[in-house]
């Protein structure tokens, strides 16, 4: 990786034509993220948040201004250029953990990497991001349906981790989760970032907030 | 690969709607393989009953049924070619040998208290080596009245050279048992009684009227003149007879019964349509079901064509199950419906005896139904997989 930044938003829009009028969801938002950063996304509902996080995450596009991920503008890439970004580069963490229900906590984990991987090296490495956040082998075969909420965030933040991304983009990680849970999964993060990993929370909660060591702001789609 | 076992995973989360699915495929497959050899063998035992006598033109009045073969009684009851026309029909038909035929029917003691109807023809005895062979015995000779008796009659009943049987209130001599001779377009001895005609003639009191004319054309390439000739010296006022040759007839058979192969092809595909249908219904049921972990998938790293591909397995797994067991199954029933076929037409007969039930062909329809049962799941499959495929992974996360 270069030692420019990770992320770069050069005024970046995003406006959703509606029949009643455009919705300008993000309003020219410049910002610039460094690796290693540890960063909450705050604001109110509507303020463009997760469209923030979606283009971050190379899930959108933006309608005007130009992104760069490591240098490279990812605004006008092919749809499958920015999936596999996904694949290789971005780890996602879902409010609702959004693991696949069909199959087991330790297929989960893999499902990323086996899309370009070997299935033994794909399930030895899943073996050990489990480890590393702390689900053990007895709760591998578990299916989603058979593990508490924060075991499922877990299992999806070591899903997020399998592919050993640069970028770790949570969204609402411990919106469905109690508080002593959520804070185990924050810790989690934490401990991520002091390993090297960028990490950006969207977040309506000040205590989640505080462990970030840069919070962003967005009123209406800006950054204020 | 992931995807493939994600797929038959899914498969069988619902395997009840997958089984469902497949039991649709099956009868498809089931229908068009089965079907598909029935039609073949009735083909194969038309193609061998029939006696292909190529160089036969028979003249039929023209009242009587057309596209029926010769034999039909209908044709004999119906009408009749007077004599003068037959002798007409010899000139134009000279020097070829003009056979006039005889046909009724009368009730007949077979000896041992058995009696029953059966068809007498009546042929000038020095025809009658021209137009059959005997088995055993000898023709009738010339002042001395005798009988020749189809084979499968003379089976039936026990009838052998020597023996008397009772046409009506007369008695004659059996002279010989006749050669088998299969279906053909002139006439059908083998379940018959051939007389001499003057004792047809005596016996039913009929005279000079014939329900039937054949002409033995010695050469093939010869046949369309001799007809020419035969239509242009009756028919030149009306239409009093219809003349056809043996080559026509079969080929009307055959495109009757390649009428009917395609027809019950036709039914077989018609149910493959319909598990179509219902695998595009459980396809699409599945792919609205999982929007939402189409959006995982896709926002995790899935490109479009995976997504793709994997309903694509799904709906080609459901097709080859479908296929494979529809295969064994019309391989099976195909094989029983070709015995129950043959053994209802040839019941009594040895024609079928040469038939197999089951050859290259029946193979072969059974491969096409299964591989036309695994297109069509595919084919029924593309859509709802291309629809997930086209799925906008931030809408499809949201759902439900």
């Amino acid at each position: 990786m270069s030692d420019g930044p990770l992320l770069l938003f050069e005024e970046v829009s995003k406006i959703y034509p509606l029949p009643a009028g455009d919705v300008v969801a993000l309003d020219r938002v410049s910002l610039t993220i460094e690796p290693g950063e540890f960063i909450a996304v705050m604001g109110p509902s509507g303020s463009g948040k997760s469209t923030l996080l979606n283009m971050m995450g190379c899930l959108d596009v933006p309608t005007a201004g130009k992104i760069y991920l490591s240098g490279r503008e990812v605004s006008s890439m092919s749809d499958d250029d920015l999936t596999g970004i996904r694949r290789d580069r971005i780890g996602f963490v879902f409010q609702r953990f959004n693991l696949i229900p069909l199959l087991s906590a330790v297929e989960n984990v893999e499902f990323p990497i086996l899309l370009t991987t070997g299935r033994a090296e794909s399930r030895r490495r899943a073996g050990e991001v489990l480890a590393a956040v702390g689900i053990g082998a007895p709760l591998f075969s578990h299916k989603p349906g058979e593990l508490s909420g924060g075991e499922q965030q877990r299992v999806a933040i070591a899903r997020a981790l399998v592919n050993d991304p640069d970028l770790l983009l949570c969204d609402e990680p411990t919106g469905n989760l109690d508080s002593k849970t959520g804070t185990v999964i924050m810790e989690l993060l934490a401990a991520e970032n002091r390993r090297g990993k960028t990490v950006i929370v969207v977040t309506h909660d000040p205590d989640v907030a505080a462990y970030a060591r840069r919070t962003i702001q967005l009123v209406d789609g800006r950054i204020v | 690969m992931i995807l493939f076992s994600f797929a038959v995973r899914n498969l069988q989360r619902h395997w009840i709607r997958s089984a469902l699915s497949i039991i649709g495929v099956i009868i498809g497959v089931v229908a068009i393989a089965s079907l598909g050899i029935m039609g073949n063998s009735i083909n194969l035992l038309v193609a061998n009953v029939i006696t292909d006598v190529g160089d036969t033109v028979v003249i039929t009045p023209h009242t009587a049924f057309v596209g029926t073969f010769a034999g039909d009684p209908r044709t004999a009851m119906d009408a009749a070619i007077p004599g003068h026309d037959v002798a007409e029909i010899r000139r134009a038909a000279n020097p070829h040998r003009t056979i006039p035929v005889l046909q009724g029917a009368d009730e007949v003691e077979f000896g041992r208290g058995r009696s029953g109807y059966a068809r007498i023809i009546g042929l000038a005895p020095e025809d009658i080596p021209v137009l059959l062979n005997l088995a055993e015995g000898q023709y009738p000779r010339q002042n001395q009245p005798g009988a020749l008796v189809g084979i499968h009659l003379a089976r039936e009943y026990g009838i052998a050279p020597g023996t008397r049987l009772g046409i009506g209130n007369e008695s004659i001599r059996v002279a010989g048992v006749l050669a088998e001779r299969g279906l053909a377009f002139d006439i059908n001895p083998d379940y018959a009684i051939v007389v001499p005609d003057a004792w047809y003639e005596r016996h039913f009191g009929v005279s000079d009227v014939y329900p039937m004319v054949i002409v033995r054309v010695g050469d093939i390439d010869e046949i369309d003149t001799v007809k020419g000739a035969i239509e242009s010296r009756i028919n030149r006022r009306k239409e009093v007879v219809d003349v056809a040759d043996s080559r026509e007839m079969l080929g009307q058979y055959k495109e009757i019964y390649r009428q009917i192969t395609t027809f019950l092809l036709g039914i077989g595909g018609i149910s493959l349509i319909i598990a179509a249908v219902n695998i595009l219904n459980v396809m699409y049921i599945s792919v609205t079901e999982r929007t939402r972990e189409i959006g995982i998938m896709r926002s995790i790293g899935a490109r479009k064509r995976e997504i793709l591909r994997m309903f694509l397995y799904e709906a080609m797994i459901l097709g080859i199950i479908g296929a494979i067991i529809g295969g064994a199954v019309s391989a099976a029933s195909g094989y029983l419906i070709s015995v129950v076929t043959l053994d209802l037409v040839t019941t009594g007969t040895s024609f079928g005896e040469g038939v197999t039930a089951f050859d290259v062909s029946a193979v072969g329809y059974i491969i096409f139904g299964m591989a036309f049962g695994v297109a069509t799941s595919i084919a029924a499959g593309f859509y709802p997989a291309w629809r997930a495929s086209q799925m906008d992974p931030i809408d499809a996360i949201q759902k439900r």
